[in-house]
């Protein structure tokens, strides 16, 4: 049991492009991690450096202060769950359960107690005297996360996207299950993931990652709330954030106009020019910053969700017409095209909607600002600074 | 169940042709053989099974059946475990240097039997041989004209020299096949290296090894040329084995009748160890749970 440690972690298979970038963390003891990233992000490597299978280019791994790099993955004493099953098919269900105890001298009775507490976990009970080559790939994962719980005094156990080629209704279950023997067994525990659900409902923090870096970490609600990068924004939530781009006027947030359009009719385009309404302090951190160095990427972003929809145009409101509707059961989704950018607004299912044009209005709390993709936050919130469980009860708390 | 339409069994038919003309046909005749006694294109008389009678009897080839069995499985004993070890030393990783390895490796097996022979009968002269020479100026005292055990032990060594390329490359191959998470997979178990092969790179070189056992046997069972070329079946009978003894009687005394009972002897012996190879290999395959696992 250990705290890891990454410190300037990057790598490369090639030699020229880097599948991790500079990259700094720390996981702590005992916590229940996600990593969540979309395929080609690194997700797969970092881990695999975390267990020892690849020795990183750059930087250090450090278990509990202690460097690892030059560890094999027998040494750092870590189990590690791939994403497609491997059992050991010569073995019996039993005889591959205990297959990482036997590797360590573990006496028998103890092999038999724990194999029998996991296969009992993992619903494999009835399976043990069979041959693990006939069965099936639900199995034969399971067999495979079975092997990795059944040592007690590994520093973390790793999960790649373990539950690939887990049925649905088993996905769920087995989700449940991780976590609950994360509460029993006190172990950190690190799931590599592309689905933010699950990351979701495994991990009490999650790291996201973008193009070999870990952009944000955090609870999965500070991560929807308060992103603090447009690729956070868009890969989190479901549909993602909606950006727009914008400038910054005399005193205001505007639409962007082209530099062809402003040439041309400037004093008329000027009138259409759409207002945003930010809160002030953030205003007025914007201005402060545009004051010291001009800003080329602003984005305004909002989640679908805090998007509200009215019945009729008000002073504030905004209008677009309607692409699409999808009715997803229990809310639907409005493709709108606003300002030439395509935006999801999520409604609820009771919810009349104009099949043409909407009326809605952007609350002034939801709207966020990114500059060069980060967001621009004039008071950065201290939590962030901070992990573990006091930025995860702060977070609960403002919202 | 009534089978309405079986024309497909003429697709079956050029094949069942092929196999009669190079197989069947052939086996008759020399069952036809061994129940009659020729003595000449015209001359021949049907003797029943007493043929077979003399032949179960012949003493000297008892002696040579035992011989063969011994060489057998000397040649598995040895060229299985060093067909895997030399396997497993090859670098997993293609590049030009595996290459090389895989090219030096077969270049045994692309020699014509009967220059294996010739080239082994030099190489192992006491007087001018390398192999020889050297041998004897450690101070042993090696010659395969003159001595049986010397005899025996240098056509077995030739057997190993010319055949174990083969299971190593047969191995190389089934290695290979095991997918790099295995690998990773044992390495988070925790495996050391002998679990590793036990565990992983045994079981699944099983077919290949079924392959090789079974060719290697039949191969070194009817072993002719490289003994007959290198000793001649000398010195006495050291190094006579059963096809030696069979073209001796067919071809050398023209006993075609005992050498056609003794034949077909030959051919069930092959395929009924063949068989019992085969199946006790492929047992557990075919009976997954009948094969009891420890439980610890």
């Amino acid at each position: 049991m250990a705290s890891i440690t990454l410190r300037q972690l990057a790598h490369t298979y090639d030699g020229k492009t880097f599948a991790l970038r500079d990259l700094e963390h720390v996981w702590h003891q005992g916590g229940a991690y996600a990593l969540l990233g979309p395929s080609g992000c690194g997700k797969s490597t970092l881990l695999n450096i975390i267990s020892g299978l690849i020795v990183p280019s750059e930087g250090e791994v450090l278990f509990d202060d202690v460097c690892v790099n030059d560890l094999s993955p027998q040494q750092r004493n870590i189990a590690q769950v791939f994403q497609f099953p491997v059992v050991y098919d010569a073995m019996s269900v039993f005889d591959n359960l205990a297959f990482p105890l036997r590797n360590m001298k573990v006496d028998k009775v103890t092999i038999k107690r724990k194999v029998t507490e996991i296969a009992g976990l993992l619903d494999l009970s009835d399976l043990l005297d069979k041959k693990a080559k006939g069965l099936s790939a639900d199995e034969k994962q399971k067999i495979s996360m079975g092997r990795g719980l059944v040592r007690e005094d590994v520093s973390a156990i790793l999960f790649d996207e373990p539950l690939t080629v887990i049925d649905p209704h088993l996905k769920w279950k087995l989700r449940r299950k991780l976590k609950e023997i994360h509460e029993k067994l006190d172990i950190t525990m690190i799931y590599v993931t592309h689905d933010q659900l699950e990351a979701a409902t495994f991990a009490d923090e999650i790291a996201l990652m973008f193009e070999g870096k870990i952009v944000q970490f955090g609870s999965p609600q500070l991560l929807f709330e308060r992103p603090n990068h447009t690729f956070v924004g868009y890969f989190i939530g479901s549909p993602g954030m909606n950006f727009l781009e914008v400038e910054l006027a005399q005193n205001s947030i505007v639409t962007l106009q082209s530099q062809a359009d402003r040439t041309a009719e400037v004093e008329h385009l000027r009138r259409l020019d759409v207002q945003f309404y930010i809160q002030p302090d953030c205003m007025q951190g914007l201005i402060k910053k545009a004051q010291a160095n001009a800003m080329t990427n602003i984005k305004l972003g909002i989640r679908p969700e805090y998007i509200t929809l009215i019945d009729k145009p008000t002073k504030t409101s905004y209008r677009a017409d309607v692409e699409f509707i999808e009715a997803l059961g229990d809310h639907q989704i409005l493709t709108i095209l606003f300002l030439q950018t395509r935006w999801h607004i999520r409604v609820s299912e009771y919810q009349p909607c104009d099949q043409n044009e909407v009326h809605f209005e952007l609350p002034t709390q939801h709207l966020k600002i990114f500059v060069d993709e980060y967001l621009f936050d004039p008071q950065p919130p201290t939590i962030d600074k901070k992990v573990g469980s006091t930025a995860l009860d702060q977070d609960k708390h403002e919202n | 169940m009534k089978i309405r339409n079986n024309k497909a069994w003429w697709l079956v038919l050029p094949m069942f042709m092929l196999v009669a003309f190079s197989a069947i046909i052939p086996l008759m005749t020399v069952v036809n053989y061994s129940v009659q006694d020729i003595f000449d294109q015209n001359t021949a008389y049907f003797v029943g099974i007493e043929w077979y009678q003399e032949v179960l009897r012949n003493t000297r080839l008892h002696d040579a059946l035992i011989r063969q069995f011994i060489f057998s499985f000397s040649v598995l004993a040895i060229e299985i475990p060093l067909g895997i070890m030399v396997a497993l030393l090859i670098p997993k990783n293609a590049n030009w240097k595996t290459s090389l390895v895989l090219i030096l490796l077969a270049l045994p097996l692309l020699i014509p039997w009967n220059v294996v022979g010739t080239i082994w009968q030099v190489f192992a002269r006491a007087d001018i041989g390398l192999f020889g020479w050297a041998i004897n100026a450690l101070g042993l005292n090696y010659n395969y004209t003159a001595n049986s055990l010397d005899a025996w032990l240098t056509v077995l060594l030739m057997d190993v020299w010319h055949w174990t390329p083969l299971v190593a490359l047969l191995c190389y191959s089934g290695l290979r096949a095991i997918p790099n998470a295995y690998y990773q997979a044992a390495q988070i178990d925790r495996a050391s290296r002998w679990a590793v092969f036990r565990y992983i790179q045994l079981p699944r070189l099983k077919s290949v090894l079924i392959i090789a056992v079974l060719l290697r046997f039949m191969d070194s069972f009817m072993i002719y040329t490289e003994p007959f070329v290198l000793t001649g079946g000398g010195p006495g009978n050291a190094t006579t084995f059963l096809s030696q003894s069979l073209t001796q009687m067919a071809i050398g005394q023209f006993d075609l009748g005992p050498a056609a009972a003794f034949s077909l002897i030959y051919f069930l012996i092959v395929l009924l160890v063949s068989w019992l190879f085969f199946t006790s290999l492929t047992y557990e395959q075919e009976h997954p749970d009948k094969s009891q696992v420890d439980q610890s």
